[in-house]
């Protein structure tokens, strides 16, 4: 049994945000006199994460999600509640909690822009009090995990930015930390190298069992990731849980594409009494609930001539824009 | 062990920023000619001011140069560590990658004091002191152990409280985000160091001394050349540095804690 490495408690976080009136009129008066009220962005938030967990933070632009990733590594003072990371509290900043966490942020960088990737490396090895020789080491290995190698000697101003991400990543991981808090870390990479990156995420979590904090728009991370996602919503937590539970309560039903012989068929099964989302010529598409999935089958194969037919879950990124507005699950 | 790795860290800075301005040959040669028409341009302009006057504020030409040495000296260390580090600040609040710095197992005032250097500042400190070798041979100098150490120690002071100045601006940003205009405010504080504090007014001199210290930055090491100055001085100057030093590291301390990082 793993045991609790992240656990937060009745967290929250509150900002002073300022507003402004549009015009001319408005600016002098923001000038003079600024309007600022304050703002509980997270609301008494709790959850526990355990050692070697992927967990994938979920919700809208503006949720709270970074906010919470950013109190989690420390970078931010929680305004009430506590938080435990690995034993330590985060904003303390302590060397030894420093060195088991990293942040990688998918639009910010830290490479040295100038110069070869290596060069920044060798940097935050030093910085990480590493020898020469563990230091390679660990750039070998990684270099070896992340499949680059030739790039690593070549400026990162002349690096694609699946490259460049990759390389973000190794400087990151150099100390061989075991949190990772990654802020959308696809950000504006091509499927490819989205894809390998998950594979890398993927091979590190199990090598190392590292803990990973999430987040991310690209739902196919989420996906293929985390088993247990965190939703955030207006600064609340809306479900934390298993990702599958909460994809089977969101899409109920599944979709049927049923290609019959003749169009005459097709008109039948239209008005046989199922629900239709979309009908072109001979191809019907119907909409059947979870649990009369093989009575509908079976009524569907006795009753027409049909020369095909193909059972569809409803597309993910449509099941996780529900999960973006919606604050209730019923679960 | 501590040390060791901070010296460790200060090498590979100077390496990485090294490597990564030479990467951009014009514009070191460019930087090279800059300096050494920037001296050339304030010698001329302090030569005007004594072409008709023997003493300004009680100071000879030979003796105000000694100044210039000085304000030369500390122009290359700006440029050098001061500029290219602390302007950087503002960029990191506010874009947001102070994140990396602060999750980093090192002091962050260290790392965003010292990260980077612009080489061609080193020319400038080369000319000041060169300068300041000249002036110690026009104006007979004696040089001895007490002068060597005083001189030492007073300049060490004035880059101290220029360093705490620059960076006790550049720590606001945290509140006001965007503070370029009052690091540019204190650039000019520092040209009127050129120019010895007796050729200003009672009150400027009040202003120099006591809101921006000025006064310490430039006149205090060139008294101490010149053997002018006296100890109280000399010890209001280490006072003046060990309370400013203070002070602007509790400020940045303390100023961390409000920073609420830029938004993704």
């Amino acid at each position: 049994m793993s045991k609790n490495i992240i656990d937060v408690r009745d967290l929250s976080k509150s900002f002073d945000i300022t507003s402004k009136e549009p015009g001319l009129k408005g600016t002098i008066k923001h000038f003079f006199r600024r309007q600022s009220k304050s703002l509980k962005v997270i609301k008494n938030v709790s959850f526990k994460i355990k050692e070697g967990e992927i967990v994938g933070f979920l919700g809208a632009n503006g949720a709270g999600k970074t906010t919470i990733l950013k109190m989690l590594c420390g970078l931010i003072y929680p305004s009430e509640g506590s938080i435990l990371v690995s034993g330590h509290l985060p904003y303390r900043r302590k060397e030894n909690f420093l060195k088991k966490i990293t942040l990688i942020m998918g639009q910010k960088q830290q490479l040295i822009w100038d110069l070869p990737p290596i060069e920044s490396f060798y940097l935050n090895a030093s910085i990480y009090d590493l020898d020469k020789k563990e230091a390679k080491r660990r750039i070998q290995k990684l270099s070896e995990m992340l499949e680059i190698d030739s790039e690593l000697f070549i400026p990162v101003r002349k690096l694609s930015l699946g490259q460049r991400m990759k390389s973000e990543l190794l400087a990151a991981l150099i100390h061989e930390p075991n949190i990772l808090f990654l802020d959308e870390p696809t950000l504006g990479l091509d499927i490819n190298a989205q894809r390998n990156l998950r594979k890398f995420l993927q091979k590190y979590n199990k090598e190392t069992n590292a803990t990973i904090c999430l987040t991310s728009h690209y739902m196919k991370d989420i996906t293929s990731l985390c088993k247990r996602v965190i939703c955030v919503h207006e600064g609340s937590i809306s479900y934390d849980g298993k990702l599958d539970l909460l994809l089977k309560k969101l899409a109920p039903v599944k979709e049927i594409l049923i290609v019959c012989r003749s169009e005459e068929d097709a008109i039948q099964l239209e008005n046989s009494g199922f629900t239709v989302k979309n009908k072109t010529r001979n191809e019907i598409t119907i909409i059947v609930e979870n649990n009369s999935i093989t009575s509908s089958l079976k009524s569907i194969l006795n009753n027409f001539e049909i020369e095909d037919l193909y059972i569809n879950e409803p597309p993910i990124d449509e099941i996780i824009g529900k999960i973006l507005i919606k604050k209730d699950y019923g679960i | 062990m501590k040390l060791r790795k901070y010296f460790n860290v200060y090498t590979k800075f100077l390496h990485t920023s090294l490597a990564s301005e030479l990467e951009y040959k014009t514009n070191i040669l460019i930087d090279l000619i800059t300096a050494i028409l920037s001296l050339v341009g304030s010698i001329f302009l302090l030569s005007i001011f004594f072409q008709n006057n023997s003493s300004i504020g009680g100071w000879k030409f030979e003796q105000a140069l000694i100044i210039q040495g000085i304000y030369t000296i500390l122009n290359g260390i700006t440029n050098t560590w001061f500029n290219p580090n602390l302007t950087e600040i503002v960029k990191h609040i506010r874009e947001g990658t102070l994140d990396f710095v602060l999750l980093k197992p090192i002091d962050s005032q260290f790392f965003i004091s010292l990260k980077k250097i612009t080489p061609s500042g080193f020319l400038e400190i080369t000319l000041g002191i060169c300068l300041l070798l000249y002036c110690i041979k026009i104006n007979q100098i004696n040089i001895n152990f007490s002068f060597l150490t005083l001189s030492l120690i007073t300049i060490i002071c004035s880059i101290c409280i220029l360093y705490s100045l620059w960076f006790f601006i550049s720590t606001t940003t945290i509140w006001f985000v965007k503070t370029w205009n009052a690091t540019e405010v204190l650039r000019s504080f520092l040209y009127i160091g050129r120019f010895p504090l007796n050729s200003f007014s009672f009150s400027l001199r009040i202003f120099f001394s006591v809101f921006i210290p000025i006064a310490f930055i430039t006149t205090i090491p060139s008294e101490v050349f010149l053997g002018l100055s006296q100890f109280w001085k000399i010890l209001l100057e280490v006072t003046v540095t060990i309370i400013f030093i203070f002070s602007s590291r509790k400020f940045w301390l303390y100023a961390l804690k409000f920073y609420s990082s830029a938004s993704s």
